[in-house]
C-alpha cells in the first residue's frame, strides 16, 4: 500500500451479489434451499395436484405404496391417501412454522431490544419474566395453553409462538447490550438522534442478521412442536398434519410401517432444510466467523 | 487462589435469592392460567356429583373462597403452593402432590440418563469433529448431528420400536418394568435398564446434536485464541493442548446450554413417556390435558419449574467452579 | 562463536488464493547474532508477524505456508525438523512473547501452573524443584509478590504484570532465541519502558538473541541493535540501528521516520485573549462497579474527581494520561454521552449538563466528537453519504441539501466524492477516520472533542490525519479537545495540555513549558518514559506524499 491513503479501493459488487456468492459457497446450504423450495412447492400446489379433502376416503384401507396409481404412496387404515396428506401437511407445517416464528420473533425482539437497550431495572424486570417463561418446560406450557384455549389451528399457532419467544429475546438482548456500547451508537447520540431512532435505525439493522439466522432455528422447532402436538392427538382435527399421520400410523406400525415412515421422512427433510438454510444464511450474513 | 468454602456459600445463597422472583412469577402465572381455564373447582366438584342446585353451588363457592376478590384468591393460592398443597385431582381422587411424587422418580431417572448420555457423547463427538475439521470424520459426525437434530423424538421412537421390538424383539415396547416379572435385586435393575434404553435414546439424540454442534463451534473458536498459540509456542503436544487448554475453556458455553435447555428436555419427556408408557410426569401431563384435569396440570407445571430452578442452580455452581473468572465474593 | 542464532535466507511465505497479494513475505534475509536485538519494523500488513510464525513453524498451514527459503537456528535447518523435534525446540530453545498479555494466558489455569507446564514439558525436574525454579524466575522479572502471583489466575494480575509473567515463561529455560511480537504495544507508556528495560537486562544476562517485532520507531530507538524494515512483505532496508534511524536510505523508511512526531512542541499561540468556548467546572464521576443488590462485590471507582479546565477559541487542549486516568471519561462527560455526578460544562456560557433533552439536542450542534476506533464509530450498514448527512437531517436540513453538503465535506477531508455511495468496510482505517471527521464537521461545530483519533492508525496514516485535523482547525477556527495517551502526538498538535492521573489533573500548562520543564513527579515520569526520547527523528527532505 502506498503512503497516499486517500485513494479508494475498487468498488465492491452490489450487496445482493455478495450475499449470494457467500451463501452458494456452502454446498449443504444449497441442498437446504432445494429441499425448502420443494416443500414450498408441495404446499402451494396441494390444491391443484391433489384436489379434494385429504381426510376423505380415497381407496381401499392400507393399500401399500406404489401399487395403485390413484394413491401412489398408499393409503392408511381409514383409506386416506398418504400422498395427499403429505401435500396438505406441508401447507400446515409451513403455515404454522412461519406464523409462529413471526409471533415468537416479534415478542422476542420487542422484549430483548427494550431490555438490552435500556438496561437497569427495566432489564431486571423483563429478564425475570423471560426466565419464568423459560423455567416452565415449553412443551408442558404448550399442552396447557392448548388445553385451555382449545385445539383450533389459530390457537395452536399463537401458543407455539408464546412458548418460543424466550430464546430470541435473550439473543436480541445480548446483541443490543453489545451494540449499545459501540461507538457508532455514541456517535448517533452525539448528533442528537432520538432513542427510538437509535433503537430501530442504528442498532436494529446490525442486530438483524443473527435474528434472521435464528428464525430458521425457531421455524424448525415450531414445526417439531406442532407435529408432536398432532402426534399426541391434540392438534386441530380438521387439517391433515404430518404429526397426526404418524400418530395414526402408530397403531398399524406392525403391518403398515409406511403410514408412519413417509410423513416422518417429510418432517425430517423439512426440519433439515431449515437448519441447512440457517447455516447458509449465517455464512452469508456473518462473514467474520469464516476462517482465513 | 482457590475459592475457599464461605465465598461459594455466599454465591450459592445469592443465586438462590435471584430465583425467588422467578418462582413467584410462575406461581402468579399458574394462577392466571387456572383462572383462564373454563370452569373452576366447584364446577368440577358439581360435575363429579352429577349436578346440584344454585344455592348449594353458591355456598360451595364461598367455602372455597371463590367469592373473594381475585388478589385474595391469589394470595391464598400462593400460600398453599408454598406448603406444596397443590389441590385435589378429581380424576385420580387423590391430592395432586401425592400423584406427582409417585411419578417423579421415573421422570428424574429418564432425565438423568438422557442428559448424561447426550452431554458426554455430544461433547466428545463435537471435540473430535472440531479437531479434524473439514475431514471425513468431521463430515460424518456433523451430518449425523444434523439428522439427529431434524428427527422428532416421536418418529425416532416409532422407528426404534419397529426395529428393536417388532422386528428383532430385543427390547420391551413400553413400561418401566415387566408387569408380571416380579424381579428382585439385580434382575430388577437390569429389567428397568432394558426398559429405559429406547426412551433414553429417543430423548437424548436431539439434545446430543445440540451439544455436539455447540461443542464443535466452541472448540474451533477456542483453538484460535491467543493462549492456545502460547501453549503451542511452549512446545505442548496435541493431547495436552486439547485437554488442558482447549476443552477446559470450550466446555463453558456447553455447560451454560445444559442449564438453559433442561426445561426443554423435561418438556420433551412428555412425548417420549407417552409413547413408551412410562409412568412419569410427562405421561401424566398429556393424560391430564386429555382429561381436562387442570389442578394436576398446574401441579406438574409448578413441580417442573421447581426442578428446573434447582437444576439451574446446580449448573450455576458447576459453572462457577469451572470458570475461575467468576468472582464468588 | 560467529555462528548466528537465527539465519533466515530467501524466505518466502505464500498466502491463500484471493488474498491481496500472492506472498506475505518475499525473499527475506535476516540474521540474529547471540546477545543481539534485531527489530523487524513494518506497518500493519507488512508480514512481520508471519515471519515470527514461520520461525516457530506455527503458521496457519496449509493456507499460509513457507514456499521457499531456509530458516537456520544455530546452524540447523528448522524447516527440515519433524513436528516432534519442533515441539522440543519450542519453549526450550526458542521462546515467544506475544502482544496481548490479556489474552495470551489461559484464563482457567493459575500463573504457576502455566509456568510449571514449560518445565514439565522440557525437563525431568521434580515438583518441588520446578516450583522453586518458577518462583525464582518470577522474582527475576521483578514481580512484587512472586508467591501470590504464582497462585493467582491471570485475570487477578494487572496487564503489565501479566506481560512480566509472559517474559518469565519465555526465559524459564534460558532459550537462545526469543521472538517478541509487539510485546509492549498493549501497555501504558510507563509500563512499556519498564518492560523494555527488563527485556534488555535479562537478555544481556542470558546472552540470548532477540527478534523484536514492532511498528514503533520510538521503541526501535530504545532497544534495537539492528533494524530491518519491511514493506508489503519486502525487506526495503536493514542495517545497524543508529544508521537506519538517523540516516535512512530507502524512501519508504524515510517516509516512515518522517512521520514520527518529534518531541518538540509548537510555539505557543497567543490565545489568552480569545474568548472561552468551553468551560468545565468541578466535574465528578464515580462508577459503581457492577450494580445490582445481588450481583456481588460493589466498590465504587472514582473516574474523575473535581476536574476544571477551559478551552479557548482556536485552541487545542490536550488531555494526556495513561489508561485508567479518566481522560476518556472527560471526553464523554463534556459531550454528555455520559451523565456526570456533579459539575458544570459551559458551552458559550450555557451549561450543557443542565440542559433539558430538547435544549441538549440543539446544543449538540456546537460540540462534536471524533472517536477512537474509526471502524466501530461508523454504522457498518449505512452508506457514507447517509452517515455524514445524518446529523444535519436530524436538525432539520432538507435531505437534498444535506447530501450535497456531505459530498462537499468529503472533498474537504480529501476523499473522492465517489466515496459517498459506499459502505464503511470498503475503506482503509485512515479513510474511515476522515469520514468520521467529515461527520463531525457536518454540524458546523465550534468545538471538536477527539478521543484518541489516531491511536488505531499506522504511523504514516496517523501523520496525515493529524495534519488534516490541524489544517481544518486553523481554517474553520475550531477549538479542539484532544484526548490522547501518546505524548509525541500531544507534543505535535496541542497548544496546552492537561496531564491526568487517577481522575485528577496533576499538571497543566502550555505544551512547550510542560515538556521543557515538568513540575509534577508523575509528569516527569511520563516524559522520561517516552520510548526513544533521546532520539530526535532527522528532518528529512523527502516528500512524505
Amino acid at each position: 500500500m502506498s503512503l497516499q491513503s486517500t485513494e479508494l479501493a475498487p468498488a465492491e459488487p452490489p450487496r445482493l451479489v455478495v450475499f449470494w456468492r457467500r451463501y452458494s459457497r456452502n454446498r449443504a446450504a444449497l441442498l437446504g434451499l432445494v429441499i425448502f423450495t420443494v416443500v414450498v412447492i408441495l404446499a402451494l400446489t396441494a390444491g391443484i395436484v391433489e384436489p379434494g379433502d385429504p381426510l376423505r376416503r380415497a381407496g381401499a384401507p392400507l393399500t401399500p405404496p406404489f401399487t395403485d396409481w390413484a394413491t401412489p404412496l398408499g393409503t392408511d387404515q381409514l383409506g386416506r391417501d398418504v400422498m395427499s396428506g403429505i401435500f396438505y401437511g406441508a401447507r400446515i407445517s409451513l403455515l404454522i412454522g412461519v406464523v409462529a416464528t413471526l409471533v415468537a420473533i416479534g415478542i422476542g425482539v420487542l422484549i430483548g431490544a427494550i431490555a438490552g437497550y435500556f438496561g437497569g431495572w427495566v432489564d431486571d424486570v423483563l429478564m425475570r419474566v423471560t426466565e419464568a417463561f423459560q423455567t416452565i418446560p415449553n412443551f408442558v406450557l404448550l399442552l396447557t395453553l392448548v388445553a385451555i384455549m382449545g385445539s383450533q389451528i389459530e390457537w395452536i399457532t399463537v401458543a407455539i409462538g408464546i412458548v418460543s419467544w424466550t430464546a430470541p429475546a435473550r439473543m436480541v438482548r445480548a446483541e443490543f447490550m453489545a451494540l449499545r456500547g459501540r461507538e457508532f451508537v455514541d456517535a448517533a447520540r452525539n448528533l442528537g438522534v432520538s432513542n427510538t431512532s437509535i433503537i430501530f435505525r442504528e442498532i436494529m439493522p446490525n442486530a438483524l442478521p443473527p435474528i434472521v439466522v435464528y428464525a430458521s432455528v425457531i421455524m424448525a422447532l415450531a414445526i417439531l412442536l406442532e407435529s408432536a402436538l398432532a402426534f399426541l392427538g391434540l392438534g386441530d382435527p380438521n387439517y391433515a398434519s404430518w404429526g397426526n399421520m404418524i400418530g395414526q400410523g402408530r397403531s398399524v406400525l406392525r403391518t403398515a410401517p409406511y403410514c408412519a415412515v413417509i410423513p416422518g421422512i417429510a418432517i425430517v427433510l423439512t426440519v433439515l432444510s431449515f437448519s441447512l438454510l440457517g447455516e447458509g444464511l449465517n455464512d452469508a450474513l456473518n462473514p467474520r466467523q469464516k476462517k482465513r | 487462589m482457590k475459592p475457599a468454602f464461605p465465598p461459594v456459600l455466599g454465591y450459592a445463597l445469592r443465586r438462590l435469592l435471584q430465583a425467588v422472583p422467578v418462582v413467584l412469577l410462575i406461581m402468579v402465572g399458574t394462577f392466571l392460567l387456572l383462572k383462564l381455564a373454563p370452569g373452576d373447582t366447584v364446577d368440577a366438584l358439581v360435575g363429579d356429583m352429577g349436578g346440584a342446585d344454585a344455592a348449594y353451588i353458591e355456598r360451595m363457592r364461598a367455602e372455597y373462597g371463590l367469592d373473594q376478590p381475585v388478589y385474595v384468591q391469589l394470595l391464598t393460592y400462593m400460600g398453599k403452593l408454598i406448603t406444596f398443597d397443590l389441590g385435589w385431582s378429581f380424576v385420580y381422587e387423590q391430592p395432586v402432590s401425592a400423584i406427582l411424587f409417585e411419578r417423579l422418580g421415573v421422570t428424574l431417572l429418564l432425565m438423568a440418563t438422557s442428559l448424561t448420555l447426550a452431554f458426554s457423547i455430544g461433547i466428545l463427538l463435537g471435540a473430535i469433529a472440531a479437531r479434524r475439521v473439514y475431514s471425513l470424520t468431521d463430515n460424518v459426525i456433523s451430518t449425523l448431528g444434523l439428522i439427529f437434530y431434524a428427527t422428532p423424538s416421536f418418529f425416532l421412537s416409532l422407528l426404534m420400536i419397529y426395529l428393536f421390538s417388532v422386528k428383532l424383539g430385543w427390547l420391551p415396547v413400553g413400561g418401566i418394568k415387566t408387569v408380571a416379572g416380579f424381579y428382585t435385586g439385580w434382575d430388577h435393575y437390569v429389567d428397568v435398564a432394558l426398559h429405559l434404553v429406547m426412551p433414553t435414546a429417543a430423548l437424548s439424540l436431539i439434545y446430543l446434536s445440540f451439544y455436539l454442534r455447540l461443542m464443535r463451534a466452541s472448540v474451533l473458536e477456542v483453538a484460535d485464541l491467543d493462549y492456545v498459540r502460547t501453549a503451542k509456542a511452549k512446545g505442548a503436544g496435541e493431547t495436552r493442548l486439547m485437554v488442558h487448554h482447549i476443552m477446559r475453556n470450550a466446555l463453558l458455553p456447553v455447560v451454560t446450554l445444559l442449564g438453559l435447555q433442561f426445561s426443554t428436555v423435561l418438556g420433551g419427556s412428555v412425548v417420549v413417556e407417552t409413547i413408551f408408557t412410562l409412568p412419569g410426569l410427562g405421561q401424566l401431563a398429556s393424560q391430564s390435558v386429555v382429561q381436562r384435569d387442570m389442578n394436576t396440570l398446574m401441579g406438574i407445571i409448578f413441580l417442573c419449574s421447581i426442578i428446573v430452578v434447582v437444576v439451574n442452580f446446580l449448573t450455576d455452581l458447576l459453572y462457577a467452579r469451572l470458570d475461575s473468572r467468576i468472582e464468588l465474593a | 562463536m560467529s555462528q548466528p542464532v537465527l539465519d533466515i535466507s530467501g524466505l518466502r511465505i505464500a498466502l491463500p488464493k484471493g488474498a491481496d497479494r500472492p506472498f506475505a513475505l518475499e525473499d527475506l534475509n535476516l540474521t540474529v547474532e547471540p546477545g543481539e536485538i534485531v527489530c523487524l519494523v513494518g506497518e500493519s500488513g507488512s508480514g512481520k508477524s508471519l515471519s515470527a510464525g514461520a520461525v516457530m513453524r506455527l503458521l496457519p498451514e496449509p493456507h499460509v505456508h513457507v514456499a521457499a527459503g531456509s530458516i537456520r537456528f544455530m546452524g540447523e535447518d528448522l524447516l527440515a525438523k519433524t513436528p516432534r523435534q519442533m515441539r522440543d525446540i519450542r519453549g526450550r530453545d526458542i521462546a515467544m512473547i506475544f502482544q496481548e498479555p490479556m489474552t495470551a494466558l489461559n484464563p482457567q489455569k493459575t500463573v504457576g501452573w502455566q509456568l510449571d507446564e514449560v518445565l514439565r514439558l522440557h525437563t525431568r525436574l521434580g515438583r518441588k524443584a520446578r516450583r522453586a525454579r518458577a518462583l525464582d524466575m518470577l522474582e527475576r522479572v521483578q514481580l512484587p509478590d512472586p508467591r501470590s502471583a504464582y497462585n493467582a489466575y491471570p485475570h487477578q494480575v494487572s496487564g503489565g504484570q501479566r506481560q512480566r509473567v509472559m517474559i518469565a515463561m519465555a526465559l524459564l529455560l534460558s532459550p537462545k532465541l526469543i521472538i517478541a511480537d509487539e510485546p509492549t504495544t498493549a501497555l501504558d507508556v510507563t509500563t512499556q519502558l519498564q518492560i523494555l528495560k527488563l527485556i534488555r537486562e535479562l537478555q544481556v544476562e542470558e546472552q540470548a538473541g532477540i527478534l523484536f517485532i514492532t511498528h514503533d520507531f520510538g521503541v526501535v530507538a530504545e532497544i534495537a541493535d539492528k533494524v530491518a524494515v519491511l514493506r508489503m512483505g519486502q525487506l526495503v532496508e536493514h542495517g545497524p540501528a543508529k544508521t537506519v534511524l538517523n540516516n535512512p536510505q530507502h524512501p519508504y523508511t524515510k517516509a516512515l521516520i518522517g512521520a514520527v512526531p518529534a518531541l518538540i512542541p509548537p510555539p505557543a499561540k497567543p490565545l489568552s485573549s480569545a474568548p472561552v468556548v468551553l468551560k468545565a467546572e468541578g466535574l465528578r464521576k464515580t462508577f459503581a462497579a457492577r450494580g445490582g443488590l445481588l450481583s456481588g462485590k460493589r466498590k465504587a471507582v472514582a473516574a474523575v474527581k473535581d476536574l476544571s479546565f477551559t478551552l479557548r477559541q482556536g485552541e487545542t487542549l490536550g488531555v494526556v494520561g495513561e489508561s485508567g486516568s479518566g481522560k476518556t471519561t472527560v471526553s464523554r462527560i463534556v459531550t454528555r454521552l455520559l451523565e456526570c455526578d456533579s459539575g458544570k460544562v459551559e458551552v458559550d456560557g450555557t451549561d450543557i449538563l443542565a440542559a433539558s433533552p430538547r435544549e441538549l439536542r440543539a446544543m449538540r450542534k456546537h460540540i462534536q466528537m471524533v472517536f477512537q476506533d474509526p471502524m466501530a464509530s461508523l454504522n457498518p450498514r449505512k452508506r457514507v453519504v447517509d452517515l455524514i448527512a445524518q446529523g444535519p437531517i436530524v436538525h432539520g436540513t432538507p435531505r437534498k441539501k444535506a447530501h450535497a453538503d456531505a459530498r462537499r465535506l468529503l472533498e474537504l477531508v480529501e476523499l473522492s466524492p465517489a466515496a459517498a455511495t459506499r459502505f464503511p468496510h470498503e475503506f482503509s482505517g485512515g479513510q474511515r477516520q476522515r469520514i468520521g471527521i467529515a461527520r463531525a464537521l457536518s454540524m458546523e461545530p465550534k468545538i471538536i472533542v477527539a478521543d484518541e483519533p489516531v491511536s488505531a492508525l499506522d504511523v504514516s496514516v496517523q501523520a496525515q490525519v493529524l495534519k488534516l485535523l490541524a489544517e481544518l482547525r486553523d481554517r474553520l477556527n475550531l477549538s479542539l479537545l484532544f484526548v490522547t495517551h501518546d505524548l509525541r502526538v500531544a507534543a505535535q498538535l496541542c497548544d496546552r495540555i492537561i496531564v491526568m492521573q487517577n481522575g485528577e489533573i496533576v499538571e497543566q500548562g502550555a505544551t512547550a513549558d510542560v515538556f521543557a520543564n515538568p513540575q509534577h513527579p508523575y509528569t516527569q515520569k511520563l516524559l522520561s518514559s517516552i520510548p526513544g526520547r533521546h532520539w530526535t527523528p532527522p528532518v528529512l527532505t523527502t516528500e512524505a506524499a
